[in-house]
């Protein structure tokens, strides 16, 4: 019968509203403000996954965020399957597929759970004791069948087609949690004019008071105040209250990382409305106002489906208007549960109350609820349930004299137990706060803050509902720089319990299965082995036995191991430690921790003038740091070598045309300009002439190459630097931090230009005709105008850079213009090279040129550890000079030392092979292993040029080495290498003064 | 994200940041007269205190400017920030109890 477990009225459900759902395809009924956990609840279903480890059947636990158990897979369409949901957080809603996980072929029927049969060797430690050795059999044999036999939920297999929002928000109070204590933290807050935002996890703002009824608060009813408050609230401009958003990091500084759930409850959200939304807050002043949690008992078969923690079956009665059991149990070792059994009796349910408390421990509540008629045993242990899939009965025995006497069952269809209460102290741990242990409490309480926080309401370890309101009310005002203070008159709350640890069984305890850990399967049996076989930290004991290491972070489960621990090593609790919790505070979708930076997003995308017309002209691209750069133009049919082979030739024989805009170019300007970069680079500047360029080579202090580039004067004041593509911002902030930190005095100033400038570079012997037409007022003789010159111009109309330099070795010219002209120039010479067969080339073949020639690329052949002596650059250094960034290093013994890798180039003894970059090279292939290897190649090429494979490598005392053999890895084993010099192609550099 | 202070700009966050290690190293005036230890040192030896620690930050992806500030490497509390050039006001113990 649908909804046979739905209580005739009462509830915050709107019965008008009814929604239908399906697990694992059966259709399970319910009304708007379902959880699917009460819906589920409501239709007698109770038997909801199986366990991680044994795969015992699971059910319900909680009502809350804290649910270890009810994990499911919640399918809202195509593309939209997410695994892991708790059943009580997830709001039911029409059209949801709900599917069970962790079981095989079945829920009811699930061949893992032969695990549990095999439970003895299952024990804590199980994977560090089993998979030790050997090390194959991890990848092949234990992990996929353990992956096959334990595990959550299965991935999805398709890309998220949802979106996800992310927000930035700035707040003087920022209220985390919307019980009592929070909303008069709000309240308070907001009537001194102070921007607050208030986030709740739960789909309503209320907390506790959502399932208290029957309380009392300044005279009131608790939901009339709830609804007085949150209108308030809402009516307020100073004001943002965010339901459905779990404040799940606390960072530095009060910057606080929560997400709203937007949509995922909402059959009918527009097209386009994100399904979550992260949002970043930085707030002054934050108050933790997030409650508390319930522990469960530890006693023999206490995962039963069925048994429930007590305030759960209050909270699924009173608020869902459902009764979780007909005949329902109560077992307890404190006063809330008496509440909760007095709430289910006036629900019509069958219910007694056993308590482990003596009967002189108990508080009025005992004979307050026998008055109610219920029956109440006191001083009694629990030994353990009846039933397999459902609980069927509550075994439970006397404690007399520190024994136990003669079992009894009491059969039921529902146990709701309670083993006292948990400050939910997470974000105040997260926060770097210190905790200290209240013994009174048996819990860990905020003690002394790292940050502008402060705690309140049972989140402090206050549970009276008064003192919520009023700790609340307190943190509200202070946290807005307010005195204000004001008392509340609440109903009488039934608080204190007496700590349970694992309770007192007459069973054998090595057969005793008493769970302390619901999702990971950890038992207090777990706990004890990892103490006798010596963990005495807490920290270590989690880890052995994974206790509190799942999802959940042991919400229900962190105090009950640390106690059993405490009490197995015969130690306070607070000498055992606690641990340090982590975000995030419950688990949060990639998607929202992602939000909107995926695809073209993921990171930016930056592209030349000339980019569209490379793409238009077929180009294929490869990605350098953030930029995207023509790689090579393939002609129909032609693969990357023979396309490469033709452009190469071209630039060769005729001319080529490149676009070298994504260059990093630096303006370095000021009557000091000169005397900077004589400090910052090797090479001598002041004597440069205007109109002249310089390959200039950039140390850092340590003396390893940091960037080249060629430079250019173009006034006494004023260089025009280039870097290389990668590395121009590193190079720009390098040369900020001497100038602002070390220089001060100098007059100069940085400007980045790299985006100012398209550059087009025009390479081969036709270069000087192709741009002859297009130049004006440069006068482009070998006389005039000679290789490492530069001149400022008009090309097309467009004022120019123009400079006469080469990065193949042949004739070129790097025609610089404002980007907006970049496009027009290019097309121009384009077509004025046209009659020369002019050639556009991309990336590769101008990495072959300038290999041909031995031109290093800083980040090829250098790595960060390699000097301007060991690339052969070491001409370059001005040593006439006192001092430059690096200089002193140079001089640094290891700097000096014999057998440093020195760039040589190798030509393999088959023409045709071209060598791995990064292979290594050794002198003896035939060496016993560990071989000494030499050095690497840096880069290998087949040169169209030289008809051969050519590469450049690093090689200890490698320029020696020319003219012998070494080897160096392939695929297959080695190949013979010849050293030579790394210049391939016209030794002399005669091509580049044509 | 930590909160910081640029004294030329106001609170900004800390990826609009770069850090540059501890501040107050001075380069030797003129380092070909140092040893090759000392050298060494001022390279590689920097301090790694528990506790206050001066160090160098630019504002990056603000004004660009170098500063420094005085964090606490146990807290990240940062307990003041001043100009590049400038000592701090707060006494600089290197460790805490
Ligand atoms: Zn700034």
């Amino acid at each position: 019968m649908a909804q046979a477990f739905r209580l005739p009225m009462g509830g915050r459900i709107d019965r008008s509203k009814p929604i239908r759902f399906t697990f694992d395809g059966r259709m399970i009924d319910g009304f708007t403000g379902d959880t699917v956990a009460s819906a589920l609840l409501a239709n007698g279903v109770h038997l909801v996954g199986r366990s991680f480890k044994y795969h015992r059947p699971r059910g319900i636990l909680s009502h809350g965020s804290d649910e270890p158990s009810a994990l499911l897979s919640v399918d809202r369409g195509p593309g939209r399957v997410d695994p892991n949901n708790r059943a009580s957080v997830v709001e039911a809603r029409d059209g949801l597929k709900i599917v069970s996980q962790n079981r095989w072929p079945s829920l009811a029927f699930d061949v893992g759970a032969v695990n549990d049969l095999l439970s003895p060797v299952f024990v804590a430690g199980f994977y560090y004791k089993t998979f030790m050795w050997p090390r194959s059999f991890w990848d092949k044999v234990y992990e996929p069948v353990i992956r096959a036999a334990a595990g959550l939920g299965v991935a999805p297999q398709v890309a998220d087609p949802d979106r996800y929002a992310n927000r930035h928000a700035h707040c003087d109070v920022l209220v985390v949690g919307a019980g009592p204590a929070g909303l008069a933290a709000a309240l308070a807050a907001a009537e001194t004019g102070k921007r607050v935002i208030v986030a709740d996890e739960q789909a309503e703002p209320g907390g506790a008071l959502l399932h208290q009824p029957d309380a009392l608060i300044d005279g009131r009813g608790a939901e009339a105040w709830r609804a007085a408050a949150i209108g308030e609230l809402d009516a307020r401009e100073n004001v943002v209250l965010l339901p459905r958003t779990t404040v799940f990091g606390y960072y530095n500084h009060n910057h606080v990382a929560m997400v709203e759930r937007v949509a995922d409850h909402r059959s009918d959200a527009p097209a386009g409305t994100p399904r979550e939304r992260l949002w970043q807050v930085r707030a002054a002043e934050v108050v933790l106002a997030t409650g508390s949690h319930e522990r469960p008992l530890v006693f023999a078969d206490n995962d039963r489906p069925g048994v429930m923690l007590a305030e759960s079956v209050r909270v699924f009665i009173n608020r869902y208007g459902v009764a979780p059991g007909r005949r329902t149990v109560f077992a307890t070792s404190g006063a809330s549960a008496y509440v909760a059994a007095a709430d289910a009796k006036a629900a019509g349910i069958d219910v007694a109350l056993v308590d482990i408390r003596e009967e002189r421990e108990c508080g009025p509540e005992a004979a307050w609820l026998r008055a109610a008629g219920v029956d109440v045993l006191t001083g009694h242990t629990i030994v353990g349930t009846q039933g397999r899939k459902r609980v069927e009965g509550l075994v439970v025995a006397p404690l007399s004299n520190g024994g136990v006497g003669a079992r009894r069952v009491i059969a039921c269809d529902c146990v709701g137990m309670s083993g006292g209460w948990t400050p939910a102290v997470h974000l105040f741990s997260q926060s770097r706060g210190k905790l200290a242990f209240d013994a009174a409490l048996d819990a860990f309480v905020p003690g002394v803050s790292a940050q502008a926080e402060r705690s309140a309401g049972a989140a402090s370890g206050i549970y009276d509902l008064a003192a919520c309101l009023d700790s609340g009310f307190t943190a509200g005002t202070r946290a807005a720089g307010s005195s204000a203070r004001r008392t509340f008159a609440a109903s009488e709350t039934r608080i204190g319990f007496k700590p349970a640890r694992a309770l007192p069984t007459d069973a054998n305890p090595a057969k005793v299965r008493a769970f302390v850990d619901f999702q990971n399967d950890v038992t207090a049996k777990d706990l004890k082995l990892a103490m006798r076989e010596g963990f005495e930290s807490i920290e270590h004991v989690k880890r052995y036995t994974t206790t509190g290491m799942a999802t959940d972070q042991g919400k229900t489960s962190n105090m009950n191991a640390l106690g059993i621990v405490a009490e197995g090593l015969g130690r306070p609790l607070p000498s055992v430690g606690t641990t340090t919790f982590r975000p995030p505070y419950t688990p949060v979708t990639f998607g929202a921790l992602v939000g909107p930076a995926r695809h073209a997003l993921f990171d930016p995308i930056r592209t030349t003038p000339i980019h569209e017309w490379a793409a238009e002209h077929g180009a294929t691209f490869e990605n350098v740091a953030l930029w995207r750069r023509a790689w090579y133009f393939p002609r129909p049919g032609e693969d990357r070598q023979t396309a490469v082979a033709r452009e190469c030739r071209a630039v060769r024989e005729g001319v080529g045309v490149f676009d070298g805009s994504t260059l990093g170019k630096i303006e370095v300007v000021g009557p000091d300009a000169a005397e900077f970069m004589n400090r910052l680079y090797v090479n001598a500047w002041i004597k440069l002439g205007v109109g002249r360029c310089r390959y200039g080579l950039m140390l850092k202090e340590d003396g390893y190459i940091l960037d080249d580039g060629v430079v250019a004067r173009l006034a006494d004041d004023r260089f025009h630097v280039t870097t290389t593509t990668g590395r121009a911002p590193r190079v720009l902030a390098h040369m900020e931090d001497y100038l602002q930190t070390e220089w001060p005095e100098l007059d100069v100033f940085l400007t980045s230009t790299t985006e100012q400038w398209a550059v087009i570079a025009v390479q081969g012997p036709k270069a000087r005709e192709t741009i002859a037409g297009l130049v004006a007022g440069i006068d482009l003789s070998n006389e005039a105008f000679p290789h490492m010159s530069v001149r400022e111009g008009h090309i097309c109309g467009a004022p120019c850079r123009l400079f006469r330099v080469s990065f193949t070795g042949d004739l070129g010219y790097e025609i610089n213009v404002p980007s907006d002209y970049g496009r027009a120039v290019w097309e121009a010479v384009v077509e004025a090279g046209a009659p020369f067969g002019i050639t556009p080339y991309g990336t590769e073949t101008m990495h072959v040129l300038r290999a041909e020639k031995g031109y290093i690329i800083v980040g090829q052949e250098t790595d960060g550890t390699v000097t301007p002596d060991d690339v052969g650059l070491a001409g370059m250094i001005a040593r006439a000079k006192p001092d430059f960034v690096g200089k002193r290093s140079l001089a640094r013994p290891d700097l000096l030392a014999a057998g440093r890798k020195q760039l040589v180039g190798l030509a393999t003894s088959d023409p045709s092979l071209v060598l791995d970059e990064g292979a290594q090279i050794v002198a003896d292939p035939n060496q016993p292993i560990p071989m000494t290897m030499l050095g690497h190649v840096t880069s290998s090429y087949f040169s169209p040029s030289c008809g051969r494979s050519i590469a450049m490598a690093l090689v200890a005392d490698g320029r020696a080495l020319t003219g012998r053999t070494l080897h160096v890895t392939t695929p297959d084993g080695f190949t013979a290498v010849t050293v030579r010099e790394p210049v391939f192609f016209d030794p002399d550099g005669s091509r580049v003064n044509a | 994200m930590l909160l910081i202070d640029c004294p030329f700009c106001g609170k900004r966050p800390e990826v609009e940041f770069h850090c540059g290690g501890e501040a107050h190293i001075a380069r030797p005036a003129d380092p070909a007269q140092v040893d090759d230890a000392i050298w060494a040192e001022h390279l590689f030896v920097r301090k790694n205190p528990r506790g206050l620690h001066a160090e160098r930050w630019r504002h990056l992806h603000g004004c660009g400017q170098w500063f420094n500030a005085l964090r606490d490497t146990y807290t990240d509390r940062f307990v003041e920030t001043y100009k590049a050039g400038e000592q701090p006001k707060h006494p600089l113990t290197e460790t805490r109890a």
